[in-house]
């Protein structure tokens, strides 16, 4: 049978993976997005699991919610990188930094 | 090791694969075609765990709304291929360190010795007529439905978002644009107006001869 630290440990990974995936992405805010969404996943894994292994359907409703308000956040940042790229022609992170005191 | 591992490690490696493909990948394009062969193996590891509902609705919301909004966004900005990854390299120590370190910290929470099979035997399966939509269901529509009703609301404000940051006026000189008040105020006597004109005898018009 698949342990409940089977799941867990993939979860971990997978989050660990698009941890990386922030920290090496420096120039493409695009791969950035892409590397939220995979974090969320790797949350959503973990919930699944305890869900399955608790017999409480209570953590795929959560998922349910984090779904929504991924696709939500989704949405909005693509916007807001169609904005970015509109106004500056580019969109590297390094070129962002106008806020910085 | 039974079928079912044998599916599970071969669905986990699979995504964990591809995920590492997302965040080393140049194009991204490719990085977020290999995102979505993520999210179909990990449906795929949610179905092992019975969450059959929210394993389809990965597929097809993730899959078919959400990366599809990456790609068009992927397409739409003229982005410079060669200046992406300049940093990549210079980054990776930093990077593997940390992820290698949060991951031992997660191993040490998370391994076998505390969430192993003896602490948390594998659930008794369900019987046939048992449907992981409808256990979903009822208490989604009943207990939960406040955040259900919030969550929905949340989305129209998702959308009113992207739509008004998106939304630009263009110069009158590129596009014309309707003013549907001015169309709609706008009275008979502003489109037509009557001209009372004597009759006149033009006497010079020069007759057109005929070759």
């Amino acid at each position: 049978m698949i342990a409940l630290s089977d799941y867990l440990i993939f979860g971990a990974i997978l989050f660990t993976v698009s941890m990386a995936g922030i920290f090496l992405n420096r120039k493409n805010v695009i791969v950035l997005l892409m590397s939220i969404e995979l974090l969320l996943l790797a949350v959503n894994t973990n919930l699944v699991a305890f869900s399955y292994f608790l017999n409480d359907v209570t953590g795929q409703i959560f998922v349910f919610f984090i779904l929504t308000v991924a696709a939500a956040e989704a949405a909005i940042g693509l916007a807001i990188i169609v904005l970015v790229f509109r106004n500056r022609k580019s969109i590297n992170v390094d070129d962002l930094g106008s806020m910085k005191g | 090791m039974t079928f079912e591992q044998f599916i599970f490690y071969l669905l986990a490696g699979i995504s964990v694969f591809s995920g590492l493909m997302v965040i080393s990948v140049k194009n991204p394009v490719k990085a977020a075609l290999w995102l979505v062969l993520t999210f179909i193996a990990t449906a795929g590891v949610w179905l092992t765990a019975q969450a059959e509902f929210l394993g389809l609705v990965l597929i097809l919301v993730y899959v078919g709304a959400v990366m599809v909004l990456f790609l068009f966004v992927v397409m739409m900005l003229d982005i410079n291929l060669a200046q992406l990854k300049e940093g990549f390299t210079r980054y990776l120590p930093l990077g593997v360190l940390a992820a290698v370190a949060i991951f031992a910290l997660m191993y040490l929470v998370l391994g076998p010795e505390r969430f192993g099979s003896e602490q948390f035997a594998a659930p008794q399966l369900a019987g046939g007529e048992y449907s992981n939509t409808k256990s979903i269901a009822v208490p989604l529509y009943t207990t939960h439905v406040y955040a259900f009703i919030l969550a929905a609301v949340l989305l129209l404000v998702g959308i009113v978002a992207a739509i008004t940051l998106t939304l630009r006026r263009r110069p009158p000189k590129d596009v014309l644009y309707q003013d549907i008040d001015k169309q709609v105020k706008v009275q008979a006597s502003d489109r037509f107006k009557m001209v009372k004109m004597d009759a006149v005898k033009e006497k010079d018009i020069p007759v057109k001869e005929e070759d």
